[in-house]
């Protein structure tokens, strides 16, 4: 088999050890980009949407115009914003900002974060509200405070009927960052295109990178199910 | 029998009468390319690559028909027949060669070199040049030079459009741009605080009209009327109407 498959490298000059590195480079970007923007945008996203369903409008209605941005256009725009936007600003240059934005990385990384957090704030927030009034008058019952009903009663069910909604937004976030590539950063797309590009091949190089996409899908896909039978296994028939 | 013979003759009546009116020609364009391709104020197609072609069909008796396609799907396009010529400053290169059919060139520019007012670095001092941010059209020639003359030395940042590159140029998060010359004379160089620096670069053997492989004929043609326009003066007229000077190979 590795036989083959070094034969195989020598006879074409598409899939070369430069080219295979390259794509690897852009494994690695789009990982480390999707994983940061879903970790941070996750953290942000819990209080958010714990906050969101305070009555308080003034507390609830700056969170809801927030995810209402950020739903309400497309990512590619809000990336274009930050990215070219934040160059535009006079003097911007001469900050110590400019050390973070002046990379295409962290511009991305922003706009995937806002966007991947005001998704899970409403994932979360709908998980939160739809929990059974009973469990909750159970809980006033017995006298737990709205912190201790949050902690113990709330939150743990509300995150088994997110989780399968939040899995969604996880893959579409891997296939969203696939944009990054226009703002010049060589993730995997960017890769193949930068490949493509040299040997006018586009059929090799994208499919190639498509493969990828479905292997990083498959894996996310995995560790989801695998979380879901922990969560839920409570509503597993009992002789299964 | 005589339903099928008559439904016979119609289709054949039908075959011959599109292969007789098939003489329309689709070029394709990638705009705004200016001065080559671009929509003036009125939102028409002009620039020196429209009015060659224009002035093309006409020498060839041809009927053409222009197609707006973005680069990246230029040559993709061509082969699934979306259109039959390409006359976007293709340059001619041997990988593409492999893809598409090229005319005799047509033109031929250098890629220029342009920076924010002060920058006063040899672009072709290695040293001096170490770790600054030089952008290029991805797939250009300019993207090849620099990609086979300074990897692991400068940060190449490869940009889908000239336009986005123009602007991380001005938004200070580019150094160099290496583009080519007359668009970035056109969109850089006008610019207040920025210049032009370094030596020009002659790149390759110019631009040709890309075809499908099969279409030799066509080919055949557009050399011939190329070749025509060159010689009676029309391209030179078409020319200077863009350029101070001399594009013409």
């Amino acid at each position: 088999m590795p036989d083959f498959i070094s034969q195989w490298l020598n006879q074409n000059d598409i899939f070369t050890v430069m080219t295979l590195l390259e794509y690897w480079n852009g494994l690695v970007t789009t990982v480390q980009l999707v994983f940061l923007s879903l970790l941070i945008g996750l953290v942000i996203a819990l209080p958010l949407a714990i906050l969101r369903t305070v009555r308080n409008p003034f507390v609830s209605g700056p969170i809801w115009v927030y995810t209402y941005l950020f739903r309400g256009t497309p990512l590619l725009i809000q990336l274009y914003i930050i990215y070219y936007g934040i160059a535009q600003i006079p003097g911007i240059q001469e900050t110590f900002w400019w050390n973070i934005f002046r990379e295409p990385f962290y511009p991305a990384l922003l706009a995937f974060t806002l966007n991947t957090a005001a998704y899970t704030t409403e994932i979360i927030r709908g998980a939160i509200i739809a929990t059974p009034m009973g469990e909750i008058e159970a809980a006033k019952a017995y006298g737990m405070s709205w912190m201790l009903r949050m902690r113990r009663i709330i939150l743990p069910n509300a995150a088994r009927r997110a989780v399968q909604a939040y899995s969604n937004e996880v893959i579409f976030m891997l296939h969203a960052s696939a944009i990054a590539s226009v703002v010049t950063m060589v993730d995997l797309t960017g890769a193949a295109r930068n490949i493509y590009a040299r040997t006018y091949a586009p059929f090799d190089a994208f499919i190639f990178v498509a493969l990828i996409y479905l292997m990083l899908t498959f894996i996310l896909v995995f560790v989801f199910r695998k979380l879901e039978n922990h969560l839920l296994r409570h509503q597993r028939p009992m002789n299964s | 029998m005589k339903k099928i013979l008559i439904a016979a003759s119609c289709a054949l009546a039908m075959l011959t009468g599109s292969v007789q009116a098939e003489d329309s020609i689709r070029i394709a364009f990638d705009v705004p390319y200016e001065p080559f391709e671009y929509k003036d104020e009125n939102g028409e197609l002009t620039g020196f690559e429209v009015e060659l072609a224009e002035a093309m069909c006409e020498e060839m008796n041809a009927k053409c028909e222009f197609v707006i396609q973005a680069w990246d799907g230029m040559i993709p396009g061509l082969l699934a027949r979306k259109f039959d010529a390409i006359m976007s400053s293709m340059s001619v290169t041997p990988e593409r060669a492999e893809r598409v059919l090229f005319s005799k060139p047509y033109y031929n520019t250098p890629g220029g070199w342009f920076a924010a007012e002060g920058f006063d670095i040899d672009v072709t001092d290695m040293d001096a040049m170490k770790d600054k941010s030089v952008g290029v059209q991805r797939g250009t020639t300019m993207d090849t030079f620099v990609t086979e003359n300074m990897t692991g030395v400068v940060n190449i940042k490869r940009y889908n459009t000239a336009d986005d590159m123009v602007l991380d140029l001005e938004g200070q998060r580019l150094d160099v741009v290496f583009v080519d010359y007359p668009v970035g004379e056109q969109t850089i160089k006008n610019k207040d605080g920025f210049i032009e620096i370094g030596e020009s670069v002659k790149l390759g053997e110019g631009v040709g009209v890309a075809m499908r492989k099969r279409d030799t004929d066509l080919a055949e043609r557009v050399n011939k009327a190329l070749d025509t326009l060159k010689e009676n003066g029309t391209y030179d007229a078409i020319m200077k109407k863009y350029f101070a000077y001399d594009i013409k190979v």
